[in-house]
């Protein structure tokens, strides 16, 4: 950082406001000031509507403060969906500089700015979307489909949520002040150490991280305890909905890996604060250490992010085809194996930084049999399909649409997986490609099922089909357009995160990339407008039933959206499908013997924790000492003080369980 | 400029070697390309032995893997189709979920695929470990015991590459060269950053990491002129980071070398540091000589005056350490910090072609860098740096 003269003269502005000044802010680029005013204008429109529709009182009583797990999961859902915006801005970006970047042309992009887009892109796509969105579907998913009024730890749900939006907002920030990291999504040292990445970039990674990552590791903890303590009576595992043990064995990976995560960012922190030399080049430290302890806890979040929508695939194919899961037991063991199995791959991510042969075989045949599971899931799904009776609903087309594209990105990550083809594939387009395919094929076409199928679960309305088909084909044909040159630029020898080229019979490929990019670009658009012409359209495409699928699992025997405490009599198990057991079994609604319902109150404290949070990481980041001490200071008082907070927990009265449910009653016999 | 790979050279290996083991390979190789006969796939046709095993290996697994990949997706058709709702299939069954003998075929066939292609990865990962001396120089030929692997020594800087022949006494900077079917023993490090050496048409890559040697066994088989680069991002200016590798019989890399050995800078250890200071697109240099074991000193990151080499002070840690008496040396054990990559302000996009070259430089081709004279940013004074090397610790 070259201090401009104000700090350098003043030993009280570096004191204030450490390493901040007008420099930071980066007026120079007018891509950024651009997209600063938009995102003022933007914001300055939602406050105002905000502030004249008078929603403030009702936004932090009933949203920010919410403890309920179906409000923090929608919450979830929204963070996701901004941050997706945000990372796939960053994506149009990438694909027109290297679209562009030919012919002894610079692109539009300095190397400075592409720099910190990719990498930013890689971090928010995984931390801010994926992560948010796959913890939302199962905050509001999990203790429906077992039975239960909430999570275990209603307020530490709540304290997650608020600390994955910080990190979000720190990552957010450096858009506007300062830099991020130009490192790539990793943040590999040495080039992250202080002596080459000297700028704010790589603390606003480290803050971003930490801060979100304390939210997923608290998230994981909430969930696993709700999974093995709070399943209705009769649920024992083995009847357990597959998308639930998929969200078990999600939680479980979380809580071993994260904590890694942590520890070997803590140690970076390290390095660039106070001059440790744990992955410095000099001073006994090894770069290479960090490469394995990032990938330790890099390898299994690829399965965290997939296992869960393994489970949204096997509820869809199953609900949609009017027929029990092919294979449920087969596909329990298969999860478990995979979650198993996702601890012993990590090196197959650095085949080439020179490890032994016999030590390179060893990851590779382990990665290979990843796949036996994987596949076993597949054929199950298939199974599933075979003798049903299949509804192509969205749900039902994106889950087909995983079927053919993931295959295709299990089969490249195979043949990556083989070393001697690692050496010549590693770090390419190849590589980038296959990862998408995985990434969008599985995860993002699986929440895009997830959405369309639990929808009318939590907003009593189905979504528009009209709208959802034609993001839904813009979306499957554009990512073919965009990542099939990508593989074939991988055989040309083109390595990833590259700003120009040479070769110009290379651009061609690019171009059709940027093509894809714009389709699915429309395809997100489509999905936005499928979204507000479903809510204007919602008396029309209302479910009044709560099983708008003939679904099979818990969540579908309440009224949707359920009510505050999910289920007036916790339901008895006797099945694996429970709901359509309960339904073949000519299940009765009691409609009498109400109870008083014991449910959790809400609190300020995690978003007051989280505001808190990111105070102490600006200061941390910008070297402003007194303001990381102050919130530091504050954080954990606010923490203390609500160790004293007796107002957990309150009682919805029996009269207002009997009132909704009245009207659920009297909803449901005008059906008939 | 003869493009590695190209369809016609791929057809003119097919005349040289027919019926051999792999030359089913061979042949369909040029196939697959025929759609996109202009263009370059290099890892499917490539130069040197080694990526040309490397580029069967994809063919035989992708193979391999597609036995059970097309009747997946073959069958995920084939029943969304057949039972959707209007098709009405008459076999509906909506509580059948289980088959023994089905689970025992789901399970067994993609492990057997694993199994052939597990046995598949243990040998060709030994055969094809970069650390390993060739035996052969093509499928057809073994490699003569007695001749001698030409040694070539490679230090990622940023942004360019420094290539040692420390036999031959001669560095170039972002050129390399070999002669056709003689074995080369790459010895790689980087001066600051983690790279990766890569030369799709010679063989996979392998990354270049600060105070670490890797190590890369190739030959090259078909002469030509083809491209290397950094596989792994390493900064600002990592676009830039490239080099150009040329394969020529044994005639032409005599010429080659003569050509090197007129030029008069030589690669001495103040040359060094002035060179990996920040600096991309460097055209190519020629040094005719080099300082003894400089690669040995950039290794262990005491090329800089006044540094401790890495082997040393291990030497000193395995007898016990150094005592209190050595803390006033620990400048002498920085290495991060001297070279000003944070500080590097790379070239603008519109400045087309500014080169930030190092000072002092003089780049080997005829062209002249726009920014001559013009020192890269964060660049150091060369003075006081130009001798006096004897009593350098360490060494």
């Amino acid at each position: 950082m070259s201090p401009s003269p104000a700090s350098e003269n003043s030993g009280i502005w570096k004191l204030i406001f450490g390493r901040l000044d007008w420099s930071s802010l980066p007026l120079h680029e007018p891509i950024v000031v651009g997209t600063f005013i938009m995102v003022m204008l933007g914001g300055l429109v939602v406050v105002a509507g905000i502030t004249k529709y008078k929603l403030w009182g009702m936004l932090w009583r009933d949203w920010f403060t919410t403890v309920d797990h179906k409000r923090i999961g929608i919450m979830y859902m929204i963070l996701g969906l901004i941050m997706f915006v945000r990372g796939f801005a960053d994506a149009v970006m990438m694909r027109l500089q290297q679209a562009m970047a030919f012919n002894g042309s610079e692109g539009y992009l300095n190397a400075h700015h592409y720099d910190q887009i990719f990498t930013a892109h890689g971090v928010i796509m995984i931390f801010f979307v994926a992560m948010p969105m796959i913890t939302g579907i199962m905050n509001y998913i999990v203790p429906l489909q077992i039975g239960a009024r909430d999570v275990s730890f209603p307020f530490l749900n709540n304290f997650s949520f608020w600390m994955t939006t910080a990190g979000a907002v720190i990552v957010m920030m450096s858009l506007f002040v300062g830099e991020f990291a130009r490192t790539g999504w990793l943040a590999y040292p040495p080039l992250s150490g202080i002596a080459y990445s000297p700028g704010v970039g790589v603390d606003y990674y480290i803050w971003g991280l930490q801060i979100a990552g304390i939210g997923t590791l608290l998230s994981g903890v909430n969930l696993i305890a709700t999974i093995v303590k709070m399943r209705a009576p009769g649920m024992n595992m083995m009847k357990l909905p597959v998308f639930t043990w998929t969200s078990l064995c999600a939680n479980i990976l979380i809580v071993a890996a994260f904590p890694v995560l942590t520890a070997v960012l803590a140690l970076l922190s390290l390095d660039r604060y106070v001059g440790t030399a744990f992955f410095t080049n000099d001073m006994g430290g090894n770069p290479m250490m960090y490469v394995n302890l990032i990938w330790i806890w890099g390898h299994p979040e690829v399965y965290i992010l997939i296992l869960p929508l393994f489970g949204v695939f096997s509820e869809v194919t199953s609900t949609f085809s009017n027929k029990r899961l092919f294979g449920y037991s087969s596909m329990v063991y298969a999860t478990v194996v995979i979650a198993i199995l996702s601890y012993l791959v990590w090196l197959h991510h650095f085949f080439t930084m020179g490890s032994g042969a016999s030590v390179n075989s060893f990851f590779g045949i382990t990665t290979m049999v990843i796949s036996i599971p994987t596949g076993a899931k597949l054929f199950n799904w298939l199974f599933t399909m075979y003798r049903g009776r299949i509804r192509f609903d969205l749900p039902m087309m994106w889950t087909v649409a995983f079927m053919l594209t993931f295959t295709v990105g299990g089969m490249t990550g195979v043949l990556l997986a083989v070393p001697p083809a690692d050496f010549v594939l590693h770090n390419s387009l190849f590589l980038i490609a296959h990862f998408h395919n995985v990434i969008i094929g599985g995860v993002l076409f699986g929440l895009f099922a997830a959405i369309n199928y639990w929808w009318p679960k939590a907003f009593g309305f189905t979504l528009d089909t009209k709208w959802g088909k034609r993001s839904f084909w813009l979306w499957v044909v554009g990512f073919w357009f965009a990542f099939m040159p990508l593989y074939i630029l991988g055989l040309m020898g083109v390595t990833r995160r590259m700003r120009v080229f040479d070769d110009p019979s290379l651009q061609i490929w690019f171009q059709i990339a940027a093509f894809g990019a714009l389709m699915i670009a429309a395809g997100i658009a489509c999905m936005f407008v499928q979204f507000a012409v479903s809510i204007i359209n919602r008396e029309k495409l209302r479910d009044t039933t709560g099983d708008p699928w003939n679904g099979r699992t818990l969540e579908w025997a309440t009224s949707s959206p359920p009510p505050d405490y999910n289920f007036a009599f916790t339901p008895v198990i006797h099945d694996n499908d429970a709901w359509a057991d309960m339904k073949k079994r000519g299940y009765q609604r009691p409609l009498t013997g109400y109870e008083a319902i014991h449910m959790p109150s809400n609190t300020g404290t995690g978003i007051i924790i989280a505001g808190l949070s990111i105070a102490f990481s600006v200061g941390m980041i910008w070297y402003i000492w007194w303001l990381a001490g102050l919130s530091f200071v504050g954080i954990l008082a606010v923490a203390i003080g609500h160790t004293f907070n007796y107002k957990r927990d309150f009682y919805i009265p029996k009269d207002v369980v009997e009132r909704t449910e009245g009207e659920r009653t009297a909803l449901l016999a005008t059906q008939g | 400029m003869s493009r590695a790979g190209h369809p016609d050279n791929a057809g003119r290996m097919i005349a040289r070697h027919p019926a051999t083991k792999r030359a089913f390979l061979r042949r369909i190789a040029p196939l697959l390309l025929l759609p996109l006969g202009g263009c370059n796939w290099v890892v499917l046709s490539p130069a040197g032995d080694v990526a040309m095993q490397q580029r069967d290996l994809i063919l035989i697994s992708t193979a391999l893997m597609l036995l059970i990949i097309i009747p997946v997706m073959a069958m995920t058709i084939w029943f969304a189709w057949k039972y959707r709702e209007k098709g009405r299939a008459e076999d509906y069954d909506p509580d059948w979920d289980h088959s023994t003998s089905l689970e025992l075929l789901i399970w067994s066939a993609p492990l057997l695929i694993i199994i052939a292609l597990g046995a598949v990865t243990w040998s060709s990962t030994h055969l094809l470990d970069p650390y390993r001396p060739l035996d052969r120089v093509d499928h057809a030929r073994k490699v003569d015991p007695a001749a001698k692997r030409l040694q070539v020594e490679v230090v990622a800087m940023d942004w360019k590459w420094v290539f040692i022949y420390p036999e031959l006494g001669i560095a170039t900077v972002n050129e390399l060269a070999a002669p056709v079917d003689r074995p080369i023993e790459f010895k790689i490090t980087s001066s600051t950053i983690m790279n990766s050496f890569f030369v799709p048409a010679l063989a996979g890559q392998i990354y270049a990491m600060p105070g670490m040697q890797t190590v890369l066994h190739a030959v090259a088989n078909k002469p030509g002129d083809y491209e290397g680069f950094s596989a792994n991002y390493s900064g600002a200016g990592f676009s830039n980071m490239r080099f150009r590798f040329h394969a020529v019989d044994q005639a032409g890399f005599d010429q080659w070398v003569a050509k090197v050995k007129a030029s008069s800078a030589t690669l001495d250890r103040a040359t060094y540091v002035k060179l990996e200071q920040p600096s991309e697109k460097v055209p190519p240099m020629y040094f005719s000589g080099v300082e003894p074991r400089l690669f040995h000193a950039a290794l262990n990151m005491c090329v800089q005056p006044g540094k401790k080499c890495m082997d040393a002070v291990m030497m000193t840690d395995s007898r016990g350490g150094a005592g209190k008496e050595s803390a006033h040396n620990v400048e002498g054990l920085r290495h991060d910090g001297t070279i000003d990559v944070g500080g590097y302000h790379p070239v603008e996009p519109g400045k087309k072609g500014e080169i930030a070259q190092p000072a002092g430089m003089t780049p080997a081709a005829d062209r002249t860098p726009a920014a001559r004279g013009k020192q890269a940013p964060g660049q150091q004074d060369g003075d006081g740096h130009g001798g006096g090397h004897a009593g350098h610790e360490g060494m």
